[in-house]
């Protein structure tokens, strides 16, 4: 016997997942909603998103090589989809350096200041988000209306779906006119972030993921049902004040916010039934947001909040165990 | 002005209200304690350790005031200087043996015992134990994943790279025993710190044959004996292949030390021997003649 | 087609050997008995050094009751009582017999004849097979005998017939159905009568479409025996997965056992020993060993003498290939890691892998990323990540409280993280420490 051999315990195969692999295909799943933005805001989303993800690279490896003094951990792809899911939470017509300093903001405090990937209790890129929306909060609810394809910061900007669904249900009626067709909805046709206009690439990226075995159906499917049956409810009872249910559906960040960000694999329960709590809790809470908060749009905020009580839901739900006895 | 009367009002009213409410509680909620507990409590090292038994310095500091006498009772981490201290607080005297410091019982360096495999599976010592026999040839030694390090409190263990064997520092170690208890492998001994830190120990746990335990390790104790009859005192024992050094007969007379064919017996902090000593293998041959 | 319920995972299966006949191993020079082949006691050795003995002469005796005889598988004379280090990677006490000649106790009926029947009491059946030395023959070595006494409190209804073998690379149980087939209904029968009851069903995955269909095709006269074909899924094979594919009960958590839900499961593999000993008055001395691996040059199935050292089998297929990085005794899924080639092959060896050096590394491990995927693949409902953490941290309690005597190891865990954390190695130790924790605890009451 020439060779070493290695002497490590069952099992001796590995079914060749990485972190890398998970990683990727979350990157697949994104360029179908990437595409439509650049469709839609032309050079100012492609600007956006490529200064996002580059100094979300930067930021991690600075912090990796300076601060922390480890090896670098940019090869597991993670700051990319930090920074990409970040870029789709912004307007498209955002400064340079407010995307900087959201950046840093969501590399250095919302994940290397815990410990780098797998230690954040909060999705990095809300973090930064939801900074940027406390620090710039005009810049960051302006958005530009689609189809200006050269402009970047000096796009012409107007009212979001969200706006109006917000001025309806204040009692201004006149706004229900100006809401786009469900139709321009669906497809992206309209003003907000740059990542969370299109519903049908948002359900293509989830197909995607689905496929791929990325994600489970259970964190999507119970936050999107939650707000179709709370937003459904008010309708049925003020269909003047409250607007169908598909236009909660299909506008703000609610797509991208129940398929991308909720499921964070760092920040989110590891049961199947804890998943399901949790969606219930964020599409509650983004409904309340929504209609009676003073923010037009509650997506991040509801998945922060669930975010923190994440350790909580995992304690309490304990998956079935084999021959547990039914209660 | 009225604005600020009032708000001066508010915040003094406020800030009696809250004093009132937290001197209530505290008086209503106060616990009784010694103030021997509390005395003892600060000359302990307070690193909660475990070495004496107790959960914690606390748990060791009531014990101390409760129990009839110190027995049973000690902080393996205090001088002894510190435990009368401690006894004349709790009203009690004090009788103290010989000061210990862990010693590591396996010389099996890499060179001494190369490794015939490779084992990377979690890094720990207890779970690599728990598989098979490790890397090495021999199934007593170290293991080298480390698992003394990390429970050590005083960071008096460290592991030698170069030899992958830990290493005690005899000044920062204060034989409270966690590594002791950790090692899967009982590798690590509490031994008396004798005069001038001064050691003489069997380097080597392997239990398996002589051959066998020779083929596996460089240094490996192969119980052939030969220390017993040199040892004066009485000192040392053999068992299962195994020499072992009573710590408490021995007289660190190192007459095994030289004795020892294999090396195994080490004798640490002495001083250089002189070189007009004849030189060992002369008496061995002397002996033999006789 | 019927599966279990929780978690489970797809390997690759890589049936390599799947269409090898089962072919015979020549005789070893030396062969090698270490005492304790099975769980339970070690078994006591009842010859001496310079002892003449037979093929077939026992030569150890039970340690207990939980314990097993064992015979020697060849004739010659016994070298020494000294230990030798087996599967486990441990040093254990052995008997080593050179070998002479080939010569059989007479009692034993080498004839090829199928015997259809006996007059034997269950009684004498039982005993039997505990003279025979029979133990589980799927990897877990449980004594036979014992487990054919179930509680008096539990009623048995079903007997199950483990023939899944959802352990990637392995075919041992496979050929054995195929070419043994009449001998294994016999042996089902036999059982049957010892348990008292008179409903059997054989488990098969269905990728066996060959040995379900011959297995079908005789069973198909005989009442009481039912052949069933189940999903792919690992870890079927486990014996708690296997009862709840087939009859749907789940086995509550231990120290309960698969007679507190009526059911008894035995391995092809031992069915077929069962028949041997009770019909052929044959103790337990060979078995069928697959020899396998993607860069191995002959890979087979081959009847291997007990004691026989690993090298003598893969020398048969052809050598160790060049890039071996693991040698490995079962399946790669829950075999054990051999610490060398000169292992003698035991009652539990069911394959000899050799892994490609590639494949053997682990890569680093990385932070825990909290993907869910070890809970997905679970098939005991438990928390992996949780109970790898809580271990790594010494927090014997949580992980008691987290169910962790219920992980059969199986590994689909370990297997399925992209983080590469050696889940089973700390929740392992972690069974290991709770386990002695129970004990402790129980012994004190």
């Amino acid at each position: 016997m020439a060779q070493k051999l290695y002497i490590t315990t069952s099992p001796h195969v590995h079914c060749g997942d990485t972190i890398e692999r998970n990683m990727r295909w979350v990157i697949w799943a994104l360029m179908p909603a990437l595409f439509a933005s650049f469709f839609m805001f032309g050079l100012g989303a492609l600007i956006v998103t490529a200064t996002s993800v580059l100094s979300c690279l930067f930021f991690e490896w600075f912090i990796t090589r300076f601060l922390l003094k480890r090896p670098s951990t940019l090869g597991d792809l993670s700051a990319v989809i930090t920074g990409i899911l970040l870029a789709f939470n912004l307007p498209s017509n955002i400064p340079l350096y407010m995307i900087v300093v959201g950046a840093l903001v969501a590399i250095g405090i919302g994940k290397m200041a815990f410990g780098g990937l797998g230690n954040n209790p909060f999705n990095p890129a809300l973090v930064g988000r939801v900074f940027l929306l406390i620090s710039f909060p005009a810049r960051m609810t302006s958005w530009p209306v689609p189809h200006q394809l050269t402009a970047y910061t000096d796009a012409v900007t107007g009212a979001t779906p969200m706006n109006l669904i917000g001025q309806i249900a204040g009692g201004n009626s006149a706004a229900a006119d100006q809401l786009p067709g469900l139709g321009d909805l669906f497809l992206g046709n309209i003003g907000g972030c740059i990542g969370e206009v299109s519903a049908l690439m948002l359900l293509i990226g989830f197909v995607i993921l689905l496929c791929s075995k990325v994600i489970t159906w259970h964190i999507p499917v119970s936050i999107l049902g939650t707000v179709t049956v709370l937003t459904g409810i008010m309708w049925l009872i003020n269909p003047v004040l409250y607007v169908n249910p598909l236009y909660h559906l299909c506008s703000g960040g609610l797509m991208l916010g129940a398929i991308f960000m909720a499921t964070d694999y760092v920040t989110s329960p590891m049961t199947p039934k804890g998943m399901v709590w949790y969606g219930i809790g964020i599409g509650f809470l983004t409904v309340v947001i929504r209609y009676f908060g003073s923010y037009p749009e509650g997506m991040s905020f509801a998945i922060l909040i669930m975010n923190a009580v994440t350790p909580l839901i995992n304690n309490w739900c304990k998956p079935k165990r084999f021959g547990e006895a039914v209660k | 002005m009225s604005f600020i009367l009032t708000a001066v009002l508010v915040l003094g009213l406020t800030g009696l209200v809250l004093g009132l409410v937290l001197y209530a509680v505290s008086r209503r909620f106060k616990v009784e304690e010694d103030p021997r507990v509390g005395q003892i409590l600060e000359l302990l090292p307070a690193a909660n350790c475990g070495g004496c038994g107790f959960p914690g310095c606390a748990a060791f500091a009531e014990a101390c005031v409760k129990q009839e006498s110190m027995d049973g009772l000690k902080c393996s981490v205090c001088k002894s200087e510190v435990m009368h201290q401690i006894a004349a607080i709790a009203g009690h005297s004090v009788e103290l043996g010989a000061e210990k410091v862990a010693v590591v019982r396996c010389n099996g360096s890499c060179a001494n015992r190369p490794n015939l495999r490779v084992y990377d599976g979690a890094p720990s010592c207890a779970a690599a134990a728990l598989m098979n026999g490790g890397a090495t040839g021999c199934f007593y030694g170290c293991l080298g994943c480390g698992d003394c390090v990390k429970v050590c409190k005083f960071d008096a263990i460290k592991m030698d790279p170069e030899t992958g064997l830990p290493v005690v520092d005899q000044d920062k170690c204060t034989a409270c025993g966690a590594c002791v208890k950790a090692c899967p492998r009982m590798i690590i001994e509490l031994r008396s710190k004798n005069k001038l830190d001064r050691r003489v120990y069997v380097s080597c746990v392997n239990k398996d044959k002589g051959p066998v335990a020779k083929k596996a390790c460089d240094v490996a104790c192969i119980g052939c004996g030969k220390c017993v009859k040199a040892c004066p005192f009485e000192a040392i024992t053999l068992e299962n292949n195994l020499a072992y050094i009573d710590f408490e007969k021995c007289r660190l007379c190192r007459k095994c030390v030289d004795e020892c064919p294999q090396h195994s017996i080490l004798a640490v902090n002495f001083p250089p021997k002189r070189v007009a000593e004849p030189a060992p293998e002369n008496q061995v041959e002397q002996q033999t003649e006789q | 087609m019927n599966t279990f319920k929780i978690g489970g995972v797809h390997p690759e299966p890589n049936k390599l050997t799947a269409d090898r006949k089962i072919e015979t191993l020549a005789l070893p020079v030396q062969a090698v008995f270490p005492l304790s082949q099975h769980i339970g006691a070690p078994a006591v050795p009842c010859v001496q050094k310079g002892d003449t003995v037979r093929v077939g002469t026992r030569i150890a005796e039970p340690g207990g009751f939980m314990s097993a005889s064992i015979h020697s598988s060849v004739s010659g004379k016994v070298a020494k009582i000294d230990s030798v280090i087996d599967a486990s990677g441990v040093r254990k006490p052995a008997i080593f017999i050179d070998v002479e000649g080939d010569e059989w106790e007479p009692s034993i009926d080498r004839s090829d004849k199928l015997v259809l029947q006996s007059n034997k009491s269950r009684e004498e059946i039982v005993e039997c097979i505990k003279n025979a030395g029979i133990v589980g023959m799927g990897g877990a070595c449980f004594p036979t005998h014992v487990k054919l006494c179930p509680p008096k409190e539990c009623t048995i209804d079903t007997l199950i017939i483990n023939a899944v073998e959802c352990e990637p690379y392995l075919t041992a149980d496979h050929r054995l159905m195929l070419e043994h087939s009449d001998e294994i209904i016999i042996g089902i029968k036999i059982i049957l009568k010892v348990l008292g009851i008179d409903h059997a069903v054989i488990g098969i995955e269905a990728n066996k479409p060959d040995a379900i269909t011959l297995m079908r095709s005789k069973t198909s006269m005989v009442s009481g025996i039912e052949v069933m074909p189940l999903q792919m899924k690992y870890p079927q094979g486990g014996e708690k997965q296997l009862i709840e594919a087939v009859t749907g009960r789940q086995v509550p958590p231990p120290p309960a056992l698969p007679a507190n839900v009526g059911c008894v499961v035995q391995n092809v593999g031992t069915v077929f020993a069962v028949y041997e000993a009770v019909m052929k008055n044959k103790p337990l001395i060979e078995r069928i060993v697959t020899v396998t691996g993607q860069d191995v040059k002959n890979p087979c199935n081959l009847k291997v003498r007990m004691g026989t050292p690993v090298s003598q089998l893969i020398e048969y297929a052809g050598g160790m290939p060049e890039n071996t990085g693991k040698l490995i005794s079962g399946g790669p899924m829950m075999g054990r890691p051999l610490l060398d080639d000169t292992a003698p092959v035991v009652k539990g060896t069911s394959g000899i892998l050799m892994i490609p050096e590639a494949d053997a590394i682990r890569r680093a491990e990385r932070n825990c990323i909290r993907c869910a995927k070890c809970v997905q693949a679970c098939p005991m409902g438990l928390e992996p990540y949780l109970l790898a953490t809580a271990s790594e941290a010494s927090d014997w309690e949580c992980a008691e409280e987290n169910w962790i005597m219920s992980c059969i190891e199986c590994g689909c865990c370990q297997s399925t993280c992209p983080s590469r954390r050696p889940l089973l190695d700390w929740v392992r130790l972690a069974k290991n420490r709770v386990g002695g924790i129970i004990r402790a605890r129980n012994a004190k009451k």
